[in-house]
């Protein structure tokens, strides 16, 4: 006997945990552009946004990922991904925050070198499966430049005025490292890991920031997404599924 | 050729082992995953091949272990830019596998999954003929299980999505069908020599 003769469309035995929440374009994936830096803002003593000009972007999801390319006069090129930090809305812009990575090839040229009108390459915006296009309760959970993604999504429900519940959770060492301090809010519950405001405890994240708000479920439940470290992404997502939140409902991006 | 002003970039390694548009990761190995790290132990875990083949078998940890060892040390190579050199994976051929199996000739293309449901498409050409491994040993000892663990797919000649991680099984088909991160956008192949990232490439 043999099974499966023909070969119907393919279903895995188990069902993919997380199925990806838009579809992509794929032209605008494929196409390098032109990206001009015009603006440098200080977010944190080892963190800095970059602002660009890409007149023809045609626009992204929060969420979302793009390719950045830098060459030199050789013809040597580095390239990396990084989360977009700004929301759909800023139209004609995109911006990315970087973090001051220690000896980076990338981040060092961003931290030392670039000034506004300087150009890079960029493709995307890439992947929709950490998209979130403001349709469902989102959960956000960050930690570090983790929040970058997030952010987007924060600032997506704002320029809308979105009533779709959404709340973020995001750990920083202390507060002068809380990348956005200055635009978090209600929404938001920051975690401080070494050193707090008084008053404020001290520790890693923990079932008692999770819990209250899956035992709280807005209606149709959370979609939570975790950006972070791989160490803080396995922690995290451990803390959500102990306090509840199904698998197949938890979107994961980590930074490697 | 627009050149980034004031960029230098690393001092440059004559390596002709690394793709374009790859750096050399050295030590690390970044964890890349979308989905929650199943707790899934040697005992629980099973991989099956099925689809357009003559003899559909599911194997336990036990049986696929019976099967003979084979290793692979080499490079690996991420999508997301970097590359692993001389890494040593160790495991069962897949050759093993599909022997057992035994591939009709009208099965082109096979879509591996895993326990956690996720899904990446293959060439079957792709699979066989000493390319593709089932591991379960990375450096000498038990896979991690954020690196796939207890046992992944590798596929160290395509970009490192297609080595799933957890692997439960191959289905077989005489059709190309995308997987999850090709249905987000990726290339349906991914020959990191031919930088096939994305799907417009």
């Amino acid at each position: 006997m043999t099974e499966a003769l023909s070969s119907p469309a393919f279903a895995p035995v188990t069902r993919f945990a997380v199925p990806g929440r838009i579809a992509v374009s794929n032209r605008t994936a494929a196409v390098w552009q032109t990206a001009t830096l015009t603006e440098v803002r200080r977010e944190t003593p080892y963190v800095s946004t970059f602002r660009f000009a890409v007149p023809a972007w045609q626009g992204h999801l929060p969420g979302q990922h793009l390719m950045l390319r830098l060459t030199a006069e050789d013809g040597y090129t580095a390239q990396r991904h990084y989360s977009i930090a700004s929301p759909p809305e800023d139209s004609g812009h995109i911006e990315l925050t970087l973090d001051h990575v220690e000896g980076g090839e990338v981040s060092g040229w961003f931290h030392t070198v670039a000034e506004p009108g300087d150009q890079v390459e960029v493709r995307g915006p890439l992947s929709g499966f950490f998209a979130w296009p403001g349709d469902r309760p989102a959960l956000l959970v960050g930690a570090g430049s983790g929040v970058v993604p997030l952010m987007s999504m924060v600032r997506h429900h704002r320029a809308r005025g979105l009533s779709v519940p959404l709340r973020l959770l995001v750990s920083a060492r202390g507060p002068e490292e809380l990348i956005y301090a200055r635009e978090l809010g209600a929404e938001t519950t920051p975690v401080f890991t070494r050193s707090a405001p008084d008053g404020v405890p001290v520790g890693r994240m923990s079932t008692a920031h999770v819990a209250p708000l899956l035992a709280d479920q807005p209606e149709g439940g959370w979609e939570a997404y975790v950006c972070g470290s791989n160490a803080f992404a396995e922690h995290a997502s451990r803390l959500l599924v102990e306090a509840g939140q199904p698998v197949d409902r938890i979107r994961i991006e980590r930074f490697g | 050729m627009n050149v980034t002003r004031g960029f230098t970039g690393r001092p440059r390694v004559n390596n002709t082992g690394l793709p374009p548009g790859q750096y050399d990761a050295g030590d690390d190995w970044p964890v890349l995953s979308a989905e929650v790290t199943p707790d899934l132990s040697p005992a629980d875990w099973t991989f099956r091949v099925d689809g357009l083949v003559e003899q559909p078998h599911t194997w336990d940890w036990d049986e696929a272990h019976a099967l003979p060892a084979s290793a692979y040390e080499g490079d690996i190579h991420c999508v997301t830019s970097w590359s692993k050199f001389g890494v040593r994976f160790a495991g069962v051929s897949l050759d093993a596998f599909l022997a057992v199996a035994r591939p009709h000739g009208s099965a082109t293309h096979a879509v591996a999954y895993s326990h956690t449901g996720y899904t990446t498409n293959l060439p079957l050409a792709d699979l066989t003929g000493g390319q593709a491994w089932i591991v379960w040993e990375y450096d000498g000892k038990p896979l991690p299980a954020e690196h796939g663990g207890p046992a992944r797919l590798l596929v160290p000649h395509l970009y490192f999505w297609k080595s799933a991680k957890w692997v439960a099984g191959l289905t077989l088909l005489d059709h190309d069908e995308p997987g999850f991160w090709e249905q987000n956008g990726y290339h349906a192949r991914g020959n990191p020599w031919e930088e096939q990232r994305y799907s417009g490439d």
